[in-house]
């Protein structure tokens, strides 16, 4: 039998399910709709692809630090995570559950390219339906805590559903964003941006940078207890849905392009947010990356 | 249909609307009083900026005129896709949009979508489809990706997915297609005037897209699936 | 895609009815097995669903072997395959049995 091990399990290596068992108090997860029930994707078959019997995300129950939560986790390998018809029904239903059962919070564990484009329009429209879940739940006071820190990282529209939770959570590993860097590539040419220099790609859709805007609330390292103990720090600093609340957004985001609108890349963006010597953030560790950033690290309010 | 054509359409009895770039944002006069508009039109991309400002007008109805209806025009071919839109946090903008509208609903304002040209991905998905519900005018072209483009990052020949979308609309760009599914409540037709006095008349319900989707039959699982998640003990131990 | 059914039989029962694991994803060159409750006695039942039609004799053959050699009396087992290799399958078969038994899961 395995014994617990010796060093640090990666949170990004895991599988949606051990994701979030590591997350979750032990032994308190309880699967909804699990893989027993064979509720695959219905679109898969006709187009000769193989399906997965839990369509490729994790729904469930569980506590978190003795309080009932609601957790979702996406599975990167089945289809890069990407949401079809199932698969964001079954996200929509947890959260829409959040509305009858209260939990202290849902934690979704994010980990995906974005639609579905074998299954385009139910893509597409699965994940407005879980945009609206989320800010349904968030609506009727349940806290929804978006943890990024997957292969995949979180692209498409639930990138934007990612920032559309009460807060976000990120290794500096993991990716978030909208258009992926192939995507821009491939509608606009290389001229605009050249998907194969990795390191350009961290410095604009990784979690230093997402972090340095406040796009991400915290950055964690690629370690499941780290987003344990960032998940029970979030879970108590829900976000209002209030005029006030928004107004405060509106103008945080409006003085970001203020201040960083001429940047083109994330060391410019950097440089203007008043990093001493931004070509030096990608190559340090978190803690020495924390001090170096410093004051020039915005927060969303 | 130009913008000018669709608003003396929706609003016989006249309206304000100005033109910002792209954006279209004032006021009309519905035959049961004044709605906001908040559009994209001419197909545009949304980039940081549109954005932005788009949630600002939703923020000023819901600050200086409570419980005003909200119609949204939507006819935009999707999110700026730049470095720059990426490096600044788009996804992060087009969020904060969706919340803003999620704000003017629970504060009391009815939100409908009509789409009047090109609905597509990123900027659809925080304007248009977060409304109560979403209408079209005919000749709405509404999609995720275009059937070749489809065959190229799927890998499965264009003739193929032209045959299989003919019997499953999840798969190619239309109209008809998002109907099947529910993703579009209804088309509307002339005299446009007395579909938006209709639609404003109704009651906002909770998404019922999903149940929408089956009843019409394009769209078979996603109401089962989440009412089972919702609804059902979790498995136990 | 490609629908195979076996009926093996295996000399030791899987041990008591436990809650269904799955173990692996599907991918290409990769698979995921489901285990549960199932089979009758003295059987273990397998479904397998491939995206790599053909392969029907190397299916029935890797799939004895493993059922000859570990307790899966008992036992449904149902396969999505993206095209792994005979190892990697036989890899998470015993992944996916180890986790089923693994006690206080």
């Amino acid at each position: 039998m395995t014994a617990p091990p010796a060093v640090p399990r990666s949170f990004r290596e895991a599988s949606a399910r051990r994701r979030l068992l590591d997350l979750l108090d032990p032994g308190s997860f309880r699967e909804l709709l699990g893989p027993a029930a064979r509720e695959s994707s219905p679109h898969l078959a006709a187009l000769d692809l193989p399906v997965s019997f839990d369509d490729g995300v994790v729904v469930g129950a569980g506590r978190l630090g003795g309080e009932p939560v609601l957790a979702a986790g996406q599975e990167g390998r089945f289809l890069g995570g990407a949401v079809g018809e199932v698969h964001g029904a079954k996200l929509t239903g947890l959260l829409q559950r959040a509305l009858r059962e209260r939990p202290r919070a849902v934690l979704l564990l994010l980990d995906t390219g974005g639609v579905r484009l074998q299954e385009a329009n139910a893509g597409i429209e699965a994940v407005s339906e879980v945009m609206r879940a989320v800010l349904s739940a968030r609506g009727a006071g349940v806290p929804v805590l978006a943890l990024v820190g997957g292969a995949w990282g979180c692209f498409g529209g639930m990138g934007i559903v990612a920032r559309c939770c009460d807060a976000v959570v990120m290794s500096e590993e993991a990716r978030l964003g909208l258009s992926g860097p192939d995507v821009i590539e491939a509608s606009r040419g290389v001229e605009e941006l050249d998907a194969s220099d990795r390191a350009m790609v961290w410095r604009t859709w990784g979690g230093k940078h997402r972090a340095l805007l406040g796009e991400a609330d915290e950055l964690v390292e690629d370690d499941p207890a780290a987003f344990r103990r960032a998940a029970l720090e979030w879970v108590r600093r829900p976000r209002p849905l209030s005029l006030p609340a928004l107004e405060r957004e509106q103008a945080f985001l409006a003085r970001r392009l203020e201040e960083l609108g001429g940047c083109a890349d994330g060391p410019d963006a950097w440089r203007a947010a008043g990093v001493a010597e931004p070509d030096r953030l990608p190559l340090l560790d978190l803690p020495a990356w924390s001090a170096a950033v410093g004051g020039a690290r915005r927060r969303r309010p | 249909m130009t913008a000018a054509e669709l608003l003396r359409r929706l609003f016989p009895a006249g309206c304000e609307v100005r033109r910002e770039g792209d954006l279209l944002l004032g006021t009309g006069t519905a035959a049961a009083g004044p709605v906001a508009v908040i559009g994209i039109d001419g197909g545009a991309e949304v980039g940081v900026e549109g954005a932005l400002r788009l949630a600002r007008a939703v923020l000023e109805v819901v600050r200086e005129h409570p419980g005003r209806p909200i119609l949204t025009l939507v006819d935009s071919r999707g999110q700026r896709m730049s470095k720059r839109d990426e490096v600044l946090g788009l996804n992060g903008y087009l969020g904060h949009l969706a919340a803003c509208v999620e704000l003017a609903r629970r504060s009391g304002h009815r939100i409908l979508a009509l789409v009047h040209g090109e609905a597509v991905s990123g900027s659809y998905l925080p304007l248009g489809m977060m409304a109560d519900d979403i209408h079209a005018v005919e000749g709405a072209r509404l999609g995720v990706m275009a059937l070749p483009a489809m065959a190229q990052v799927t890998k499965i020949p264009l003739a193929r997915l032209e045959a299989l979308s003919r019997e499953n609309p999840v798969l190619a760009p239309g109209l008809e297609p998002f109907l099947r599914i529910g993703a579009v409540a209804s088309v509307w037709r002339a005299p446009l005037d007395a579909a938006l006095a209709e639609a404003l008349a109704r009651p906002a319900l909770p998404d019922g897209r999903a149940a929408l989707g089956r009843e019409r039959g394009g769209r078979l699982r996603a109401e089962l699936v989440a009412r089972r998640v919702r609804d059902e003990d979790a498995d136990g131990p | 895609m490609e629908h195979l059914a076996f009926e093996m039989d295996s000399r030791e029962e899987g041990g008591p009815a436990r809650p269904p694991v799955l173990v692996g994803a599907v991918g290409s060159g990769n698979l995921e097995v489901l285990v549960e409750p199932g089979g009758g006695a003295g059987r273990c039942r397998v479904e397998v669903h491939t995206s790599a039609p053909g392969f029907a004799a190397v299916w029935e053959a890797v799939l004895r072997d493993f059922a000859g050699r570990h307790p899966v009396a008992g036992l449904s087992l149902a396969v999505n395959d993206g095209g792994a290799t005979p190892a990697v399958v036989t890899l998470r078969l015993g992944q996916a049995l180890e986790e089923y038994r693994r006690p206080g899961r």
